[in-house]
């Protein structure tokens, strides 16, 4: 959790996406320690989506530098990919799989043992109290539940770093919060999470927050020092301030 | 405007239609009214019966059992008259994405018989934001422009209700804000409401809300009457290191409920009478030397959280 001692598992320098004359992410610089809750914000259009692509080796940035776990996001994108869990809420599971089968699955396509997979399973189902479920069909679960276990799937090959992408969009609020001891619980146990969210409050929940606006971070620091830095008593009201200067508009 | 009786939905489990197994209600039993002129908020999250509301009101499923009317018309037996004088914006991005935004526009025009420039003015602040682009595939927007252009197409009509099934999911605040003061706006041309949000803030820019889950209506009321109705005493809690003051909040013997709530945490107690003073007590022998306990008024979601567990 201590942002300060620990080592950081995100660097990037000057990390620069263009797509022709379109500069998506510009100039990118920040860290990301280990255990970190890290909210990654911005409004629709803003460069998320591109600055994480890169982030998790799935883009090759025009110009900069950034490593992951260590691993360089030209060169080793294989190896940041092994390194990392990613959880989005458009995709996370297969719904005619049971519970124990997607398990098994995202499992064996990190190369875990059978006998490790084993193991892990038991261990998720009594976490997530999940182990009467083991056979059911993860389309019969609800929503929150399946929001959950999308979580506990993404950290199954025990990486030390964790994408999320909105993973609690539409979710009741009670699950939402269950969802965050869940991250809170992943982060003491030295996993860093990367989030991104459209809830305002979750921003509160996180050790430090950056915002994007137009393809660059126009601010970076804990939720009290921006409540501070911008003058207002909550995190809404510092995204709206920065947020509706975007010249940019889009996805 | 609107009325449903004892709306009732259920859809067919994998087993098929003849077994009750797997089955899924979706709407257990819904009656509520929306009056003329009224912004009406469904508040709730996926799953809730949202969407299955909205497709009956809009005629385009038909309920198990129940009734209802949409501007006086019911809806099994006048369906064309309400498809007629109704727009409905789907949660879901449902436009033509290879024609232009004008002819989607004229498009929708043309179907209800109507022109651009007959109605232009009900649409003009919102669609000469999009306007510079008419000439774009629709395909081709961003979000907050479809959006904007989803909402022009349902209003070329100048319908007298108005549907919009999670208008702002997935949106950012800005754009968020900027759509419900467009609602505003249409509330004051006289045009009835009904829009869904998943979103619990969303709830005090209505008229009225009703908090739906699991097909069934937990409360229906003014959003100031549902903060009101909250059972006792709310209490914020706030000191720096937030994780462990949430463990320990919870783990505090007098703590009946505990979430964290933005940059605290919302905490009732089974004994209001000296607990707040004890926790805080507690809370520095924990070493939270900064800890406040703070009476808190509550929000919308403080009543939808206190619903679900009741």
């Amino acid at each position: 959790m201590s942002s300060i001692t620990s080592p950081p598992v995100i660097t990037t320098d000057k990390l620069t996406k263009r797509f022709g004359q379109f500069i998506a992410a510009n100039d990118l610089t920040f860290q990301v320690a280990k255990g970190e809750i890290f909210g990654f914000l911005g409004a629709n259009g803003a460069g998320k989506t591109t600055a994480m692509r890169m982030l998790c080796g799935l883009l090759k940035p025009s110009s900069g530098k950034a490593s992951i776990a260590g691993y360089d996001v030209y060169t080793q994108t294989e190896k940041i990919k092994r390194s990392i869990g990613y959880m989005s809420q458009k995709f996370s599971l297969y719904d005619d799989l049971t519970v124990s089968e997607n398990i098994r699955f995202y499992a064996g396509i990190y190369g875990m043992s059978r006998p490790k997979i084993k193991e892990k399973t038991k261990e998720l189902l009594e976490e997530l109290q999940l182990e009467k479920e083991a056979k059911t069909l993860v389309s019969e679960l609800p929503l929150g539940w399946k929001q959950k276990l999308a979580f506990s799937v993404s950290i199954v090959h025990e990486p030390g770093i964790v994408f999320l992408d909105e993973p609690t969009g539409g979710v009741d609020p009670v699950t939402r919060r269950q969802f965050w001891d869940l991250i809170y619980h992943a982060s003491d146990r030295g996993v860093t999470v990367f989030v991104t969210t459209h809830y305002m409050d979750e921003a509160e929940y996180c050790n430090r927050v950056s915002i994007m606006v137009d393809g660059v971070i126009a601010a970076l620091d804990s939720p009290t020092r921006l409540k501070q830095q911008f003058g207002h008593d909550n995190m809404e009201d510092v995204f709206y301030e920065l947020a509706r200067k975007a010249v940019r508009k889009g996805d | 405007m609107i009325s449903l009786t004892n709306i009732k939905k259920t859809y067919p489990g994998r087993a098929g239609g003849k077994s009750s197994e797997g089955q899924v209600i979706a709407l257990k039993d819904i009656s509520f009214k929306v009056e003329k002129g009224e912004l009406f908020g469904l508040i709730g999250p996926d799953g809730a019966g949202k969407t299955s509301l909205f497709r009956i009101l809009t005629t385009l499923l038909l309920p198990d059992t129940g009734e209802a009317t949409v501007a006086g018309y019911d809806i099994k037996k006048d369906y064309q008259q309400i498809r007629n004088c109704v727009g409905y914006m789907p949660g879901r991005f449902s436009l033509y994405q290879d024609l232009t935004v004008e002819e989607n526009l004229n498009f929708f025009a043309t179907v209800f018989g109507t022109t651009i420039k007959e109605n232009y003015d009900l649409i003009k602040d919102i669609y000469q934001q999009i306007e510079p682009f008419k000439d774009r595939r629709a395909g081709k927007l961003s979000g907050g422009m479809k959006q904007k252009l989803a909402l022009s197409c349902a209003l070329i009509h100048k319908p007298s209700v108005l549907f919009l099934d999670e208008p702002t999911t997935g949106v950012d605040v800005v754009s968020r804000k900027e759509l419900w003061a467009m609602l505003k706006k249409l509330k004051q041309e006289g045009i009835t409401i009904l829009v869904s949000t998943p979103y619990m803030d969303e709830a005090n820019l209505c008229d009225r809300i009703a908090l739906i889950q699991k097909g069934d209506i937990l409360s229906i009321d003014k959003p100031t009457g549902i903060v009101h109705s909250f059972p006792g005493e709310l209490y914020a809690v706030h000191a720096a290191d937030t994780h462990r003051l949430l463990q320990n909040v919870r783990s505090f013997p007098g703590t009946a409920t505990c979430f964290a709530f933005g940059d605290s945490l919302h905490v009732t107690f089974k004994d209001t009478s000296a607990a707040p003073q004890a926790l805080l007590q507690y809370l520095h022998e924990k070493n939270h030397p900064d800890a406040t306990v703070e009476k808190a008024e509550p929000t919308i979601e403080d009543c939808f959280i206190h619903l679900l567990k009741n």
